[in-house]
């Protein structure tokens, strides 16, 4: 009687480290480089890249709804928008602290984003699309609007001081601004990754792939949706708080539905279906535009376009999409000379 | 009850400008199943280009069939060259990104040719007014182009076999490829089809706003709210529901809400309807096999 | 004793030479003063100007200074340095005006920012200028609050503010139409409710009595058709009309269309025969009241006007591909020639406090392409260059200039 023993493949080791274990350390060393940035570079770069870490929050925020659930939206840059005017009403009204105007505006975009998601439940694709882009067009006229002007500022906006480091801490209010983005960005893709891993996470998923047959496995289809609409404009929310602080000012002018493009864009850029891709996506959105600029001062914006349309000729599924690509073919490759030698 | 007159007539001439361009975005729907951001772009350039040749001294009606001809001709390439290579498996965000650069780049190309200071676009018709200067000679011509453009792309999908196959292969391209409709052109064609509409939008509305690179950006929110709302798949919802944006964005600002909020609550309002009506108030329920 | 006398005299006078040498060579060299932007050979100059999104038509401000600044140098840069500037885009969105301006006082430490355009751009980076310490000089924006002096001792204005303007209006409107129903169309921004807030002013409590109705619109509209259907039919018989270019073109001629013949006031932003009033129909316009401080490029009366004509010469060779009906050439061309007055007048102690005090000392400088009579006069309490404006009507032809020079 031959038994037929099942027999389990060894791990596949990298120089001795599993897959994951590489991943891990990958994703220590950006950290640390991330520590050690500010005091290499000056502080205009670190201003930068205090902006590359709020828009990485913000494509997290479209990548987790869009990417991950499939619902499209071109308005996000309201509830960006929403966070940025919270924190500052908080900070210039009421003497807030500002650390504390960020879990304040993602609380009240987290209700914001439920109750615009609420009744979007109707509405598929396109349709949602138009939706979000009605609201995306309309905020700017609402943060006018002379009824809400003594809060909002109306078309003069408001300006807010910069914080400073606390506790005596040697660090210039660019550099301390810089790690409480850095550590709001950590926490924040911690909470988005814990999301999408776990049974949230695939709910999440099988709605955008098939909601029928996620309807008819019992998950609530409607209560993810809204939820994720939710979370979404939540994270949104925050990175609008942090990047108003960061610039110290707050205007109708700065949350143009082209914010919410970019947003939408940008997310597909950096790789709309993982998380690393929102990294990417906010360094392509900082720093492009300035080699549109470099590159042509009568049309920058002709250069841009170019720009998008060769990424995306190139790198359809987006930077991350690429490097799991290029990732795959090199463990192939290294597979393929393991069982050669 | 005169102003509330003279609001509506206003709004129906507004109203026949959204429903030019929304005719063009439910041509391109109609071929692709996209909607086309860079549209309002597309006919702002064609514009430029029929402006050039009447410039240049060319009789109008010439340089209007040449602009038509030539915003064809534009949509095929841009179909053939630029989204060519996303057709295959590219996801549709994907597609929308190609679309915004394509905007980006007509919007900024046009800017650094043409410059941004207002350029005259002459029109067609006789300059009478009618009701008391509320509807003058352009805008009934608007209206007269808009239905005939309606009528012909109506008929076009309606009853010739050539519509039927870019139906066909846009709702589902690989049993179309199995009867043998080449679904590459089909698709090229649409997009052709689509410039030539914008093309003729543009040189409608370009008397009425005035010409200048950023011409259609306003055009277009309401363009593709107003196809919505009539349906993104029906010509005839489109044009409707183009007129009823115009009446209806400006009976808010007058008696509603005032003008600081109009953009707002016309929009809030077309959002409620399409709550009520997801598929548009004229548009077909869609019906996907899971 | 007389040995040691004459070596303690031989000492005195080297150790006197050698001193008085020092302090001559010292001397010499003090009168050079830079801080960062300014060398022997050059002086960097910042600017941010919207080169791209909705507001773009301002673009060609930036184009017509560089080309000014081009024919500076040209001609010799100024005290033989040449004027190196530097223009970035800004998008007229506030967190890119940030960007761009830090990366032009951090990076490339240009030694001042002149002309940022737009007043929410400006608002965003007032502060900043202040505490850097870099003139925020000569700023592209009517607004009122940028004369400042004892808060924002480095921000200064140029053109008269919008406030200015309609107070102006609001005062001829007392004196000859007292009896006035006013209808008020704006662009729903900074720009347009300033006006309407010096309007307001101007009008002091008779406002409420007078303004009957007071419609807006959005840079994103399509048309302002249905406001100038909405004022009409309120029944104002005198129009205040706070638009830009192409919303001027289409209130004017709707207007007319619709058979509303109100007093027309139109702001001097949009007071252009080849922009405004020949695409809105010149017969449609006569009548229009507006005010100017510039010449208009295509006013028939200043043809034959020497600065007239160095201005067109100038635009031939600089800027041949660009439209002669662009008043923003005009605007540009005037405002780098008082920058460049600035800078001669800084001589060689080329320091931002210098630049500013200069700036503050202007004395009824006269620019080429102002209108004959209005000057150019800072302090150190007036951070205001150009306060003076004169009405005009416009007769199918030209603006006809009228009344006195408002102002100081």
């Amino acid at each position: 009687m031959t038994e037929a023993r099942a027999r389990t493949p060894a791990a596949v080791t990298y120089y001795g480290l599993s897959g994951d274990a590489w991943k891990n350390i990958a994703i220590l060393a950006v950290i640390v480089a991330a520590c050690v940035l500010p005091f290499v570079i000056s502080n205009y770069r670190t201003f930068q890249f205090t902006l590359v870490l709020v828009n990485a929050i913000a494509l997290l925020s479209i990548n987790i709804l869009t990417g991950f659930n499939g619902q499209i939206s071109l308005g996000h840059g309201a509830f960006y928008a929403i966070g940025a005017y919270t924190a500052a009403i908080l900070i210039t009204h009421f003497g807030v602290p500002y650390w504390v105007t960020l879990p304040i505006a993602g609380a009240i975009c987290l209700m914001a984003g439920f109750l615009f998601g609420l009744p979007a439940l109707r509405l598929e694709g396109l349709y949602l699309a138009l939706a979000t882009f009605a609201l995306g067009v309309a905020i700017p006229q609402i943060l006018k609007y002379k009824g809400i002007e003594d809060w909002t500022g109306g078309v003069q906006g408001i300006v807010i001081n910069k914080p400073t480091a606390p506790f005596g801490l040697k660090l210039n209010p660019d550099q301390w601004l810089y790690f409480v983005a850095l550590l709001v960005t950590i926490i924040v893709f911690t909470i988005g990754w814990n999301l999408l891993r776990g049974r949230v996470g695939r709910a999440i998923v099988a709605i955008r792939d098939q909601p029928i047959a996620a309807q008819a496995m019992g998950i609530n289809t409607a209560f993810y949706k809204s939820l994720t609409f939710g979370v979404s404009a939540m994270f949104a929310g925050i990175a609008g708080a942090l990047g108003g602080i960061a610039i110290q000012f707050v205007a109708p002018d700065s949350f143009a539905i082209t914010l919410s493009l970019s947003f939408l864009f940008g997310s597909v850029i950096g790789g709309i279906f993982s998380l690393s891709g929102a990294i990417y996506g906010a360094l392509f959105l900082q720093f492009i535009p300035h080699v549109s600029e470099g590159i042509s001062k009568a049309a920058p914006g002709a250069v841009f376009g170019v720009f998008l349309i060769v990424f995306m000729f190139i790198m359809p599924a987006g930077v991350a999409g690429f490097l799991r690509l290029a990732w795959v073919r090199i463990r192939r490759r290294m597979a393929n000379r393991r069982a050669q030698g | 009850m005169e102003a509330l007159i003279y609001q509506i007539l206003s709004g129906l001439a507004t109203g026949g400008v959204y429903a030019s361009l929304a005719l063009a975005l439910v041509m391109i729907y109609n071929a692709t199943h996209l909607v086309n951001f860079a549209q309002g772009e597309m006919a702002m350039f064609s514009t430029y280009i029929a402006w050039t040749f009447i410039n240049a001294g060319m009789p109008y009606w010439a340089a209007f069939f040449l602009t038509i001809a030539i915003a064809f001709a534009g949509g095929v390439l841009i179909e053939r060259v630029v989204l060519r290579p996303f057709e295959q498996e590219s996801s549709v965000l994907a597609i929308v990104t190609v679309f915004i650069g394509l905007l980006l780049i007509l919007n900024s190309v046009a800017g650094w040719i043409y410059e941004y200071t207002l350029k005259v676009f002459p029109s067609p018709f006789p300059e009478t007014s009618y009701f008391g200067g509320m509807i003058n000679g352009h805008q009934l011509g608007l209206f007269g182009v808009t239905f005939v453009t309606l009528i012909l792309v109506y008929l076009f999908f309606r009853f010739t076999p050539l519509g039927l196959a870019m139906r066909a292969a846009a709702q589902n391209p690989e049993s179309s490829r199995l009867v043998g409709i080449r679904v590459g052109w089909m698709l090229a064609l649409g997009w052709g089809l689509a410039g030539s509409i914008g093309a003729v939008a543009g040189m409608m509305i370009a008397p009425i706003v005035y010409l200048d690179p950023n011409m259609m950006t306003g055009v277009l929110n309401y363009g593709f709210a107003a196809a919505l709302l009539g349906g993104i798949s029906n010509p005839w919802g489109a044009v409707l529901g183009g007129f009823i944006v115009g009446v209806l964005e400006n009976l808010v600002g007058d008696y509603v809400v005032g003008t600081e909020l109009k953009l707002t609550v016309a929009l809030v309002i077309i959002v409620g309807v399409l709550v009520l009506k997801p598929s548009g108030l004229f548009g077909k329920t869609l019906v996907t096999r899971v | 004793m007389t040995s040691l006398t004459f070596t303690k005299k031989l000492l005195f006078t080297s150790i006197a030479s050698v001193l008085g040498l020092v302090l001559a060579v010292s001397g010499a060299t003090a009168a050079k003063k830079y801080d960062p932007g300014a060398t022997d050979t050059e002086i960097k100059i910042g600017h941010t100007n919207p080169y791209s999104g909705p507001a773009s038509a301002y673009g060609s401000i930036g184009k017509a200074e560089v080309a000014y600044f081009k024919m500076i140098n040209e001609q010799g840069g100024v005290n033989g340095r040449k004027i190196n500037f530097i223009t970035l885009d800004d998008s007229y969105s506030p967190p890119k005006t940030v960007e761009q301006v830090r990366k032009l006082v951090e990076q490339e430490e240009v030694l001042l920012m002149f002309q940022p355009l737009g007043t929410p751009s400006n608002t965003a980076i007032h502060k900043y200028m202040n505490e850097k310490k870099v003139p925020q000089l000569f700023v592209a924006t009517g607004a009122t609050k940028w004369g400042d002096p004892k808060n924002f001792p480095w921000t200064m204005g140029w053109q008269p503010n919008y406030q200015t303007e309609s107070k102006a209006y609001a005062a001829y409107i007392l004196k000859n139409h007292p009896g006035a129903k006013i209808g008020i169309l704006y662009q729903n921004d900074d720009y347009g409710k300033d006006y309407v807030l010096g309007f307001k002013e101007g009008l002091g409590d008779k406002a409420s009595k007078m303004i009957i109705k007071e419609v807006s619109y959005e840079v994103s509209d399509p048309t302002v058709d249905s406001q100038i259907v909405t004022l009409k039919s309120s029944g104002a018989n005198l129009f205040f009309n706070v638009t830009t270019p192409k919303f001027a073109a289409q209130a004017i001629k709707k207007a007319f269309d619709i058979g509303w013949n109100p007093v027309h006031f139109l702001n001097s932003v949009s007071a252009n025969i080849n922009n405004v009033l020949i695409p809105a129909g010149l017969d449609k316009s006569k009548g229009i009241i507006t005010s100017a401080y510039i010449k208009d490029p295509n006013d028939p009366q200043w043809v034959k006007n020497k600065d007239y004509q160095e201005w067109l010469a100038w635009m031939k060779k600089y800027n041949p591909d660009a439209n002669t009906a662009d008043g923003n050439y005009v605007y540009g061309y005037s405002v780098a020639y008082t920058m460049v007055q600035v800078l001669k007048a800084c001589g060689d102690e080329l320091t931002r406090e210098n630049v500013m005090k200069q700036a503050a000392s202007l004395k009824n400088l006269e620019v080429p392409m102002l209108l004959p009579g209005i000057k150019i006069s800072t302090g150190q309490n007036d951070f205001y260059p150009i306060e003076s404006i004169q009405l005009a009507r416009f007769d199918g032809k030209q603006f006809q200039l009228f009344g006195e020079i408002i102002g100081k």
